[in-house]
């Protein structure tokens, strides 16, 4: 069944016939470089993994056998059971980590998210794994330093093994605090543009944030298993968004006559940068991180009425 | 439908003198809120408190019955509540949090109730949501230019500012006095011209004048939440009710008025769009 799901949502977000560059011969090229490279990489490993996985599956014979509990139809179930979990791989850029952190901060259902509903196949700090496999999601955190030879190639990289792209906080989706960067430090003076990684690929869904909260990461990955696409629609709708700033409410919001005065955005907002004045956001460019976290909250930029119509019981 | 989804909906007042003396109607909000602070449903509220300036609300983090009381009554500008949500979650420390908005403010918080994209461990804390009806809003120095410009008083002055029987009404010590709506007309914030909920649709619970007579409110019960707290709250004699059918105005006005905002929201929305500017809804 889950099987059914993915494919409606790789079919639902266009991924069957990804529009990737293959008119665009410099990055063709990259890929196949990175492909060679993966391969190579990954063979040794390979050999290593198959070595484990036939000692995994001596072992677990050995387990089957001394327990007779499990019947075999059962053990067979729980084989496809596990196939079928979506693999979601973590991809740390110039990130801070703060994102995967909060993914580990849904503590009650962290453990069954983990075991019974997802494989985290890949990521630093997560999973003890060198080389990148196909992931169905890969949720990338933080921006990419231009001049970081190596963070674009990986990047590019995910982009080949992902069935879904997320920029996983505003690092990835806008940049957010990176955007301030402008080289001049050592020990890597030139590390100086750093852009949200839909300046590079192209991206499926964002998840803004700065840290993006435990809460929304449960939601999502929930919504994901659950082919909810309804829930999931206003994350796909932003992943094309690369640019954000408080200064977005003047402009979106309070110039298009839009604001109520409701106060949203001053709660919504990480460091303290907005407060109300007469009813109305005032933002202090000095404090705001760009996250665009008070746009994305205000409920004057998009209204999902129904979604919380149905999560209220109405 | 001109009131959103709800289960009930009744004529009701706060049976308590000391609310009824300070409310702007049936004191439905400060009851709730005080019934549901000593029931320890709420840990604390976030209301539209008083500062030293006349008429100037800022939103409280009440922690006592006689803070939620000294909140009473309706101030017709804006006291943006969701400001202190994180303030009462993190410093205060509060689990459980009750507040008060008009339909604009609540679609706020529930909307970040449902996507909570930077709110960490915030949207969980609201355990009761009180929406009051609002036809629209006024930034302060609108009401200083009705109550100084065209009725000859001072902000200072005002006891009491009611909208109702087409007028716009100040007590202060001398009388009562009353300025025709279409005196406010083009005063009121332009976002409040686009909204299509008039009765609080997204609330647990909401509360408003219209539809009942003077010192009473019309209640909708709404969540499963907001109806158990005030079915709890009328069990325990904080609140009593009459049914609607045998009050006046009674629900007829009510959704004259609801669907009369909805209609103008509607063809502003319209308008806008036409224009080539955005419209949430």
């Amino acid at each position: 069944m889950l099987d059914g799901l993915k494919n409606k949502l790789r079919k639902f977000l266009g991924l069957e016939a990804k529009p990737d560059a293959e008119d665009d011969e410099a990055k063709a090229k990259l890929k196949q470089e990175i492909k060679s490279e993966v391969e190579a990489q990954s063979k040794p490993a390979e050999e290593a993994k198959k070595a484990a996985d036939a000692a995994a599956e001596e072992e677990a014979k050995k387990q089957a056998e001394s327990s007779e509990q499990i019947s075999k139809e059962s053990s067979t179930q729980e084989v496809e059971k596990v196939a079928d979990k979506p693999k979601i791989g973590y991809i740390h850029m110039s990130g801070c980590t703060g994102d995967g952190m909060s993914l580990t901060e849904n503590y009650d259902i962290l453990s069954t998210l983990l075991t019974d509903m997802v494989d985290i196949v890949y990521g630093t700090t997560l999973v003890d794994l060198w080389e990148m496999p196909e992931m169905d999601l890969a949720l990338v955190e933080g921006s990419v330093c231009l001049q970081d030879e190596h963070s674009v190639k990986e990047l590019m990289e995910v982009r080949e093994k992902s069935g879904l792209v997320c920029a996983f906080g505003s690092c990835a989706m806008t940049g957010c605090f990176t955007r301030y960067a402008r080289g001049g430090q050592l020990a890597q003076p030139k590390h100086e543009s750093f852009v949200p990684i839909s300046d590079l690929i192209k991206v499926d869904c964002a998840i803004p944030g700065c840290p993006a909260s435990p809460e929304i990461i449960a939601k999502v990955v929930v919504a994901l298993i659950n082919g909810d696409m309804d829930y999931l629609q206003p994350m796909l709708d932003m992943a094309a968004c690369n640019l954000a700033c408080g200064c977005d409410l003047q402009t979106n919001v309070v110039s298009k006559a839009l604001c109520t005065g409701c106060g949203t955005c001053v709660l919504a907002c990480p460091t303290r940068a907005l407060e109300m004045i007469e009813g109305r956001p005032s933002h202090n460019k000095n404090r705001c991180i760009k996250c665009g976290a008070c746009t994305t909250h205000c409920p004057r930029t998009w209204f999902p009425a129904e979604q919380i119509k149905k999560d209220l019981g109405l | 439908m001109a009131f959103g989804t709800y289960k009930e909906v009744v004529s009701a007042r706060a049976t308590d003198k000391a609310i009824q003396k300070v409310a702007q109607d049936g004191g439905i909000v400060s009851a709730l809120l005080c019934y549901a602070l000593e029931e320890n449903i709420i840990e604390g509220a976030i209301v539209a408190g008083d500062t030293e300036d006349a008429w100037k609300p800022e939103p409280t983090i009440a922690m006592t019955p006689e803070e939620i009381i000294a909140a009473a009554g309706t101030k017709y500008t804006f006291s943006p509540n969701a400001i202190r949500l994180k303030e009462a979650v993190r410093q205060y420390g509060l689990e459980k949090i009750g507040t008060v908005g008009t339909p604009c403010q609540i679609m706020g918080l529930r909307k970040m109730q449902s996507y909570p994209f930077a709110t960490r461990f915030v949207a969980d804390k609201l355990a009761l949501i009180i929406g009051i009806f609002c036809m629209e809003n006024f930034p302060r120095d609108s009401l200083k230019t009705f109550v100084e410009g065209k009725m000859n008083s001072s902000l200072e002055n005002v006891n009491k500012m009611d909208i109702g029987k087409g007028k716009f009404w100040i007590t202060d010590p001398e009388k009562e006095s009353g300025l025709a709506l279409k005196e406010t007309h083009g005063y009121e914030q332009a976002g409040c011209n686009i909204c299509l909920d008039y009765v609080a649709e997204l609330a647990d619970v909401s509360a408003g004048s219209v539809g009942s007579p003077d010192g009473w409110s019309t209640v909708f019960t709404r969540t499963d939440n907001g109806a158990d707290i005030f079915t709890a709250a009328v069990e325990a004699g904080v609140i009593e009710t009459k049914p609607m059918d045998d009050v006046k105005p009674g629900l007829e006005l009510l959704e004259k008025l609801a669907n009369g905002k909805k209609d103008k929201g509607q063809k502003e929305i319209e308008r806008r769009v036409n224009m080539g500017l955005p419209s949430p809804f």
